[in-house]
C-alpha cells in the first residue's frame, strides 16, 4: 500500500514548550491507522499539526504526495481531510441540521448519505432541529463524527472518538468506521480505548515523548504484550 | 430543552415597573417610545461590534470612529442639501436624508475595511495591543475629523417632515423617534434573517462559537471577519448618522461618547450575541429615559448600575455565546 499521509521529522512548539520532536510515520491509503501513546505523548498535537491548527516548526507533512506543511487549515480541509477534535467542537447554538449543513461544503447534504449516517447514529435524526448544545455527551460525539463524514473525505483525523461513550454507541461507531475504511476513506484515529483500537486498527503508530517509538501492523502489536507494556505501560488485553 | 426567554421578559418587566413610578400614562408612553428609539439606535451601532468580538476575539475600542465619521458625512450631505431638508415636502426631505445616510454607510464601511487592514490585522490574538492600537486609532480619527470639518460642532436641523410629534390624545410621540424605531427594527430583522436563514449567517454564528473549527471545515474565517467588520462599521456609520440627527449636533467626540453606551450594551447582551445585544440596547435605552425623568441626577450612572445588576445575575451577559 502507498502512503496517503506521511510525516517526516515534524517538530511542533507551543509557546515555549517543545511538544513534537521529529515525528515520523506513514498512514497507508485505504486503512485505519491507530495513533496510540500515553497521555501527553503528543498524539493530539500531531493531529492538530497535520491539520495546520498548530504550525510545524520543522519537518515535512505530505498528503497524497503534496507538501501541506505550510498550508492554511481551510486549504488542508479542502484537500479532503476532515478533523474531529477531542473536544468535539460542535456548534452548540446551531441545530443538528445546521451543523451538518455547514460541514457539507459542496451543497445540501446528500439524502442517501444522511440516511446512512442516521442508520448508525439514530439520535441525530431524532434531534435534527434541536440546538446541538442540548445533546448529551455521546450524542455530541456522534454529531462531531457525522460532521466529518457528511461528505466523502479522503482522510479522517479523529481524536478519541469513544471517550465517554456507551458500549452500544461504540459498537455503532465501529461499524461506521469499518464501512468508511473499506470504502472511500483512510482513517487516522487517536484512541485510549485499546479494545476499540485492536478491533478496528490495521496499522499502529505508538508515540512516546513527542516521537513515534513504534510503527507496524496492529495484529503484530496486539500480540506482543511485552512491547505494549514497554510503550504504553500496560497490555492491550488489560483494558476494556 | 427550552429556549431561554427570561432575558426577553426583562423589557416588559422594566416597562411595567416604571409605569407607577412615572405616574402619568401619557408621559410613560412618551418615555417608552423615546427609550426604544434610543435603544434601537444604539443597537444599530453595537451589532457589528459584538459580532467582530465574537468572531475573532478582537477588542475594537476604535468603533466610535465609525460612528463619528457616519455622523459627520451625513451632516455634510444634509447641509449641502439644506433646501431639500427644509422643504415642506416629505419626498424632498427623504431625497436629502437618503443620500446622506447612504454616504455615511459607504464611507464608514470603507473606513472599517482600511481600519481592519492597517490597525487590527497586525494585532490578531493580542488583546492588550488591540486595546492600545484601536484606542489610538480612535484618537487619530477624532483629530482628523477636526482637521477636515473644523473644531466647532455642527448644528443640524431635522427635516421638516420629521420635526414635531404625533399627538394621540394627550400622548406626544416624536416623529423622529418613530422613524428610529422603524429603522432599528428593520436592521434587527435583516440581521436576524441573515444570521438564521443564510449560509453566511450560519458561518458567522458558527465562527462566533468556534472559529478554529469553522476553518477546519474548510472555510476562511478571516475573510468572513473582514466582511463582518466592514458591515459592522457601515452599521455604526448608519447609527452615527441617526444619532447626529437625534441630538441635532455633531462633534468629533460623538463617537467616543456613544461608544460607552455601545460597550455597556454588548457586555450586557453577552459578547458575540446579536439577540443579547438587541435586548441589552432596549434595556439601556429604556433605563436612561425612565431614570432621566424620575431622577435626573443619577441618570448618568444608571446604565452602569444596570450593567452591574445584570452581570451579577448572569456574569457572561444575557445570552453568553458557547465558546469552544
Amino acid at each position: 500500500m502507498t502512503a496517503l499521509l506521511s510525516l517526516r521529522g515534524v517538530e511542533t512548539r507551543i509557546g515555549r514548550y517543545h511538544i513534537l520532536h521529529g515525528v515520523e510515520f506513514d498512514v497507508a491509503e485505504g486503512g485505519l491507522t491507530m495513533l496510540l501513546g500515553r497521555n501527553g505523548a503528543g498524539k493530539t498535537t500531531t493531529l492538530r499539526t497535520i491539520m495546520g491548527l498548530w504550525r510545524a516548526a520543522a519537518g515535512e507533512i505530505r498528503f497524497d504526495g503534496r507538501d501541506i506543511t505550510k498550508m492554511e487549515t481551510p486549504d488542508i480541509a479542502r484537500l479532503g481531510i476532515a478533523y474531529v477534535p477531542e473536544s468535539m467542537a460542535i456548534f452548540a447554538d446551531l441545530t443538528v441540521q445546521e451543523n451538518l449543513v455547514l460541514a457539507a461544503r459542496a451543497g445540501p447534504p446528500d439524502p442517501k448519505r444522511l440516511e446512512w449516517i442516521f442508520g448508525r447514529f439514530e439520535a441525530l435524526k431524532r434531534f435534527w432541529t434541536l440546538p446541538a448544545g442540548f445533546l448529551s455527551g455521546g450524542q455530541k460525539q456522534m454529531l462531531a463524527v457525522a460532521r466529518a463524514i457528511v461528505e466523502p473525505r479522503r482522510l479522517l483525523l479523529i481524536d478519541e472518538p469513544t471517550k465517554g461513550l456507551a458500549p452500544a454507541i461504540i459498537a455503532n461507531m465501529i461499524d461506521a468506521f469499518r464501512e468508511l475504511k473499506d470504502g472511500e476513506s483512510t482513517l487516522l484515529v487517536v484512541e485510549q480505548n485499546f479494545a476499540f483500537a485492536r478491533q478496528l486498527g490495521d496499522a499502529v503508530a505508538v508515540m512516546d515523548d513527542g516521537k513515534v517509538a513504534h510503527q507496524g501492523g496492529m495484529a503484530a502489536f496486539a500480540a506482543d504484550s511485552a512491547l505494549q507494556q514497554h510503550l504504553l505501560g500496560m497490555g492491550m488485553g488489560e483494558h476494556q | 430543552m427550552k429556549r431561554d426567554w427570561l432575558p426577553l421578559l426583562l423589557i416588559p418587566v422594566l416597562g411595567l415597573a416604571a409605569l407607577p413610578l412615572v405616574g402619568s400614562a401619557a408621559s410613560w408612553v412618551t418615555l417608552t417610545v423615546a427609550g426604544l428609539a434610543m435603544g434601537l439606535m444604539i443597537f444599530i451601532m453595537a451589532s457589528g461590534l459584538t459580532l467582530t468580538f465574537g468572531l475573532m476575539d478582537v477588542l475594537n475600542f476604535g468603533h466610535g470612529a465609525f460612528i463619528a465619521v457616519g455622523a459627520f458625512v451625513a451632516a455634510s450631505v444634509m447641509l449641502a442639501l439644506a433646501p431639500w431638508m427644509t422643504a415642506d415636502s416629505l419626498w424632498l426631505n427623504l431625497a436629502a436624508i437618503g443620500p446622506a445616510v447612504l454616504a455615511a454607510v459607504v464611507v464608514s464601511g470603507l473606513l472599517g475595511l482600511a481600519f481592519e487592514r492597517v490597525l487590527v490585522r497586525p494585532v490578531y490574538g493580542q488583546h492588550l495591543k488591540q486595546i492600545l492600537v484601536t484606542t489610538g486609532g480612535l484618537i487619530v480619527a477624532e483629530q482628523l475629523l477636526k482637521v477636515i470639518w473644523g473644531p466647532e460642532q455642527i448644528t443640524l436641523s431635522r427635516p421638516t417632515a420629521l420635526r414635531g410629534a404625533f399627538l394621540l390624545g394627550d400622548i406626544a410621540i416624536e416623529k423622529y423617534r418613530v422613524l428610529a424605531v422603524v429603522v432599528g427594527l428593520v436592521v434587527f430583522a435583516g440581521l436576524a434573517l441573515t444570521l438564521n436563514r443564510t449560509r453566511i449567517g450560519l458561518l458567522i454564528r458558527a465562527g462566533v462559537e468556534n472559529g478554529e473549527m469553522v476553518e477546519a471545515l474548510g472555510y476562511r474565517i478571516r475573510r468572513l471577519f473582514v466582511g463582518v467588520f466592514a458591515v459592522g462599521s457601515a452599521l455604526a456609520g448608519l447609527g452615527g448618522a441617526m444619532w447626529g440627527l437625534y441630538q441635532e449636533t455633531v462633534t468629533a467626540a460623538i463617537g467616543a461618547q456613544v461608544a460607552v453606551l455601545v460597550f455597556i450594551v454588548i457586555i450586557i447582551g453577552g459578547l458575540g450575541s446579536v439577540g443579547g445585544c438587541f435586548i441589552g440596547a432596549l434595556l439601556v435605552g429604556l433605563t436612561a429615559n425612565y431614570i432621566g425623568f424620575l431622577a435626573p441626577k443619577v441618570a448618568l450612572g444608571s446604565n452602569i448600575l444596570l450593567m452591574a445588576l445584570i452581570l451579577l445575575w448572569r456574569p457572561q451577559g444575557l445570552y453568553p455565546v458557547a465558546k469552544r
